[in-house]
């Protein structure tokens, strides 16, 4: 018996390294372990063994069953490996086909750049709020220091609808709007669509964005003005952008003045898109004029703020390098896909 | 405003600063220079020289070869073809090796051109002589140049000298910005102040001698300002015996740097008092004044009036006239008239220096339709005290000049007389609101370069009158900022209480809506708000739509931006249309913007200025995939409740068969459908274009960003199918309704699986299929529980005419 079990072993150590793959290595299995198996044949012949030798007898079956089981094993994971080995050369790829696209659309670059914007002012505790765009004469010039017949009326050519309604030509009035509901402190950027009577061209539009800045509590100096907008300015357009602040005349504010931002392009420089100056201006800000103030119900010995207006298409224009306004209307297709 | 630097150092004599040094510190001082201009950037090596022999050339008819002096010692050879020298003549030579700044021609060239000694048809040149043209100028600037050929030096000029310097080539234009408070500085004086105060240096302003001889100006004429209210002063003097002559070169150099073209003695005099004061002046023959009398009153209705320049102009009488015992001579401000101005024959002259009310000739120029340079001057609103100075100062360049004999006396109307104004000094405040701390001595000491005086008594500045711009502290702290440098503040951030960041719920919808809008592959657009009127008929809304009554621009750029626009879709279909002519396929768009819905016409408040989220698009897709970014975009906001589409929504401008209007809880909150095929045609689009539009008011207030888990499913899901054919008409959402009034609490979900019209079905029928999905929140449903709801929905089925097919 010891023979046969020990030739069962070999033969189905043979047939298992010959069997090539798992189908066949079933085939093996079955004809040895199986049912009608070899060695389940010699276990149901136990019985015309003497009962004292059984149990010797069944412990050298069991033995030759687990080894064989275990060569079973064995070679079920090298043909698995192999088997996987082969799926895998023959799933290869072509990594650099062209990708399938998903469809999904673009934002405005105006909106892009508002977004930035935004982003940086409501971390500084700014909140963001609108007015109308169909405005009061009152809020767009008188509230704002720019009385009847003032010349500054003429130089902004404004769209009127009658009288006492214009087209707004600035978000300045929603600086009004917030300053009389009487809340304080203020600190809130206001963007929006105002309007100037310009005819269209590469770098201007009868109709545009601004956002307006206001900041308003016990305290607000000049200096905060200058710390605002500098941190504005280097989150916008890089840490290593400086601003200037140059003297300038808003009837809405005093003292005033204009921002130049080192040029992104060149780092200040000079080049081709700075003019050579290394400089390029994006903004307009100032103290709130304590005749806006008193105006809007603040009293100007108490509270003093600052207020700030910047473009938001100068912004979009200069940061993308879009060289032609009118793109941001035409809303073709290739384009807004750029962004 | 622009300055000659030359002009500007004359009146800051200690001013040693390059261009660019003048330039920097101006602007950041508060007078923004805009560029400079150096007049001898591309002159270099230029002499007088002196014609001492002229020879024909040998080879050419049209040359000619000259032997000239250019003080070296030894003449040099130029050959030329200028048809105007002559021996003698002293002209302006470029040397070997030197540079002009153009061609004959007038064309400047950028850098200039390099000239060279060189051979002219086989005859050395080793220089050239030089036009007007050449040396970057012109006969505007310089009359005394000949039309075509060399400059010729009428003046003693030395040979061998800086040619350049001998027609006032060195010098420097500067082109200012200058703000519209700041009405002192459109004047040379006015910078040169500004320019005293930078670089800290005196302000030295022309002293004005006295002028006139014995006689008394009151016996020539007689001034009457009935109008006081828009004439604050009006001086007038007197020239006789007047000497029509060019003037000085010293004046004509200055007058060309300036921009300003030299005429004869009394215009450039004019001019020249102008820019030094910023005072306009006017001249009127005195013999054709009547009367020998001046009457400054408003225009009658109607009046007509022919200016000097032969128009004749409608006034009315909002106009200031210069008139005088019969008839009006000059629209004040803004033109002399034909009928007194100065000829070539005058003798007398009437010298008038006037302050007229700056919105009175803005507003009389306007209408008019004339804006001159005296009206762009006043209308910014002069101060009256200069008046006087400028007339003052213009007579003694008469007298200088020997333009003419100035009689004694000035008539000066100036019934009340502009003091400066006082304001407290509060160094303290300043600095407060500065954020700095500038020395009360610093300060002090700013304010007097820019001749604000403090009066210790009173502890106030005394601002003179010509600063108007200066009011309050705010002004005040601006001058002792500009002066301090802007630069030279503190940098910091606002302290004080802390305040929440955020946007309104309103935008954050609007930011949603954009990136609903961009998942589902649609791109942002802008429009702008104001349309055409002809966009209705485009959009073939009808004549009694109250989509026509519109809030109208009074000044519109054109009709084509006329109206503010009522309906969002006229701007969509263009860009669509624009996309399409430049075949870009599959476009699709998004824009969110106002509407502008009149309370009343005419408009007499404000409008409503409603949000609209428009999407188009055309090419892939259809009705439904548009439906699906508007119900994508409801769960984003938190709209979970199911839309309801209302098919006949009456849009005229949609496909009657193919439109609906959205309801979210009954409420209507926009429309959906296909353009109609007559309106995409007139944007001249041939496909099929889709559009939604919703009202983002309603939108928002239905919308939320509160979401509550809950929970995954425990129990298996029970699914039942339904298989049916209804009548054509039949909605779907009629179906979907039963579904959800009768399916019970255990009705999870449906499902429409399938959609069929055609040969197996009868006429006039359409089958559908629907899987319903049951499931018990805390048990394993069993038959039993869903009998009841199928049984009812079935039940409702058949009572609409629906037939059941078994499954």
């Amino acid at each position: 018996m010891k023979e046969k079990l020990q030739k069962i072993k070999e033969e189905a150590v043979r047939n298992i390294e010959a069997s090539g793959d798992l189908s066949k290595l079933n085939d093996v299995r079955v004809a040895v372990l199986g049912k009608k198996g070899e060695l389940t044949a010699v276990l149901k012949s136990m019985k015309d063994i003497l009962p004292e030798e059984r149990p010797a007898f069944g412990q050298l079956v069991n033995d030759v069953r687990a080894e064989i089981e275990k060569k079973l094993e064995e070679a079920k994971a090298a043909l698995e490996a192999k088997e996987l080995e082969l799926r895998l050369k023959k799933e290869v790829i072509d990594v650099t086909l062209p990708a399938k696209k998903n469809r999904v659309g673009h934002r405005h670059p105006n909106t892009i750049a508002l977004e930035e914007v935004e982003r940086i002012f409501i971390g500084m505790g700014y909140e963001v709020v609108e007015g109308p765009e169909v405005e009061l004469d009152y809020y767009n010039f008188e509230a704002l220091n720019i009385p009847a017949n003032h010349p500054a009326k003429d130089e902004q050519d404004t769209f009127y609808i009658n009288d006492e309604i214009v087209l707004r030509t600035q978000t300045s009035p929603v600086q009004v709007r917030q300053m009389e509901k009487g809340k304080l402190p203020i600190r809130v950027i206001a963007p929006g669509r105002v309007f100037r009577s310009d005819e269209v061209d590469a770098t201007h539009s009868p109709s545009f964005h601004q956002i307006e800045g206001l900041v308003i509590d016990r305290n607000i100096t000049f200096a905060d003005l200058k710390g605002t907008l500098a941190e504005f300015a280097k989150e916008l357009f890089g840490e290593n952008t400086k601003v200037k602040f140059r003297p300038h005349h808003f009837p809405f504010t005093e003292p005033s003045a204009e921002v130049d931002v080192t040029c992104f392009k060149c780092g200040g420089k000079g080049c081709r898109f700075c003019k050579g100056s290394g400089w390029i201006e994006i903004l307009g800000c100032g103290m709130v004029h304590p005749k806006v103030l008193r105006m809007s119900g603040i009293d100007p010995e108490e509270y003093s703020g600052f207020a700030f207006g910047v473009g938001l298409e100068r912004i979009a224009l200069l940061k993308y390098e879009i060289d032609d306004m009118r793109l941001l209307y035409e809303n073709d297709d290739r384009f807004l896909k750029q962004f | 405003m622009n300055t000659s630097f030359e002009w500007i150092k004359e009146l800051v004599p200690g001013l040693d600063v390059t261009e660019q040094e003048y330039m920097d510190a101006m602007t950041m001082s508060g007078t923004k220079v805009e560029g400079y201009r150096k007049l001898d950037a591309d002159l270099d090596k230029i002499v007088v020289g002196q014609i001492m022999e002229i020879r024909p050339h040998p080879d050419a008819d049209k040359l000619i070869v000259c032997q000239v002096d250019v003080g070296s010692g030894k003449n040099i050879q130029i050959v030329t073809g200028a048809p105007n020298v002559a021996k003698g003549d002293k002209v302006p030579v470029v040397l070997d090796g030197g540079r002009v700044a153009g061609g004959h021609d007038g064309s400047i060239t950028p850098g200039g051109i390099k000239i060279k000694k060189g051979k002219l048809r086989g005859v050395e040149s080793e220089g050239m002589m030089c036009s007007i043209e050449e040396l970057g100028s012109s006969r505007d600037m310089y009359p005394e140049a000949p039309e075509l050929g060399i400059y010729i030096f009428k003046e003693d000029v030395e040979v061998g000298s800086d040619a350049a310097a001998a027609l006032g080539l060195h010098d420097t234009v500067f082109e200012y910005e200058v703000t519209s408070n700041r009405v002192d500085c459109f004047s040379v004086t006015g910078i040169a102040r500004e320019a005293a105060a930078t670089f800290r240096k005196e302000l030295k302003l022309p002293s004005v001698t006295e002028t006139g001889n014995e006689e008394d100006v009151n016996d020539y004429i007689k001034v009457t300002v009935k109008d006081t209210d828009l004439c604050s002063r009006y001086t007038a003097r007197v020239v006789k015996n007047i000497r029509l002559a060019p003037s000085p070169k010293w004046m004509q150099r200055r007058l060309a740097a300036q921009g300003i073209r030299p005429i004869n003695n009394l215009v450039d005099i004019t001019n020249y008092v102008m820019e030094e004061y910023g005072q306009p002046m006017h001249a009127y023959d005195l013999d054709t004044i009547a009367g020998k009398e001046i009457i400054v009153r408003r225009a009658e209705k109607d009046e007509a009036f022919v200016t000097l320049d032969g128009q004749e102009r409608k006034l009315d009488e909002n106009v200031l006239m210069i008139c005088d015992a019969e008839k009006a001579v000059g629209i004040a401000g803004i033109m002399g008239g034909e009928n007194s101005m100065i000829t070539d024959r005058v003798q007398t002259m009437l010298f008038e220096a006037a302050c007229f009310d700056g919105t009175n000739i803005r507003l009389s120029s306007k209408k008019i339709g004339l804006r001159t340079d005296a009206s762009s001057v006043f209308e910014k609103g002069l101060d009256p005290n200069q008046a006087i100075e400028a007339m003052n100062r213009a007579c003694q360049l008469i007298e200088e000049l020997g333009a003419g004999e100035v009689v004694g006396g000035t008539v000066d109307v100036y019934p009340v007389k502009k003091e400066g104004r006082r304001i407290p000094f509060e160094p303290e405040k300043y600095n407060r609101l500065l954020g700095a701390d500038i020395s009360k001595e610093e300060m002090l000491s700013y304010f007097a370069r820019l001749s604000l005086s403090y009066e210790e008594a009173s502890n106030e500045i005394l601002v003179p009158s010509w600063r108007q711009d200066l009011e309050c502290d705010a002004d005040i702290a601006e001058e002792a900022a500009r002066f301090f440098g802007y630069d030279n503040i503190p940098t910091t951030l606002p302290t004080g209480e802390a305040t929440t960041g955020k946007l309104s719920f309103k935008l954050r919808i609007e930011e949603a809506a954009r990136d609903t809008a961009e998942f589902c592959g649609f791109s942002q657009g802008m429009h702008y708000s104001f349309e055409s009127p002809k966009v209705f008929d485009k959009l073939l809304i009808p004549e009694d739509s109250r989509l026509r009554e519109t809030v109208t621009i009074s000044n519109p750029l054109g009709e084509d931006f006329s109206i503010m626009r009522t309906i969002p879709l006229n701007g969509m279909l263009t860009s669509l249309s624009t996309n399409y002519n430049r075949r870009n396929k599959d476009v699709r768009l998004y824009e969110l913007g106002n509407i502008y819905l009149p309370k009343q016409t005419p408009v007499t408040e404000l409008p409503e200025e409603r949000m609209q989220f428009t999407l188009g698009m055309y090419g892939e897709g259809d009705f439904y995939t548009l439906k699906g970014v508007v119900e994508e975009f409801f769960q984003k906001i938190g709209m979970r409740q199911k839309p309801s589409y209302r098919p006949d929504a009456g849009r005229p401008y949609l496909h009657p068969g193919r439109q609906a209007d959205i309801f979210y809880l009954d409420t209507a909150v926009g429309y959906i459908g296909e353009a109609h095929p007559a309106v995409t045609a007139n944007y001249g689009i041939k496909d099929r274009v889709y559009v939604a539009v919703l009202d983002m008011p309603e939108i928002t207030a239905n919308a939320g960003f509160d979401r509550k888990y809950q929970g995954i499913a425990k129990f298996p899901a029970s699914t039942r199918d339904i298989s049916m054919v209804a009548p054509k008409e039949t909605l779907a959402g009629e179906i979907e309704k039963v579904f959800d009034e009768k399916g019970g609490a255990y009705l999870e979900r449906y499902e429409l699986f399938d959609i069929y019209e055609g040969e197996q079905i009868k006429p006039g029928f359409k089958s559908l299929a629907y899987s319903l999905v049951f499931r018990g929140k805390e048990k394993n449903l069993e038959e039993a529980d869903l009998a009841g709801a199928m049984n009812r929905i079935l039940k409702s089925l058949e009572g609409m005419g629906i037939e059941l097919r078994k499954s």
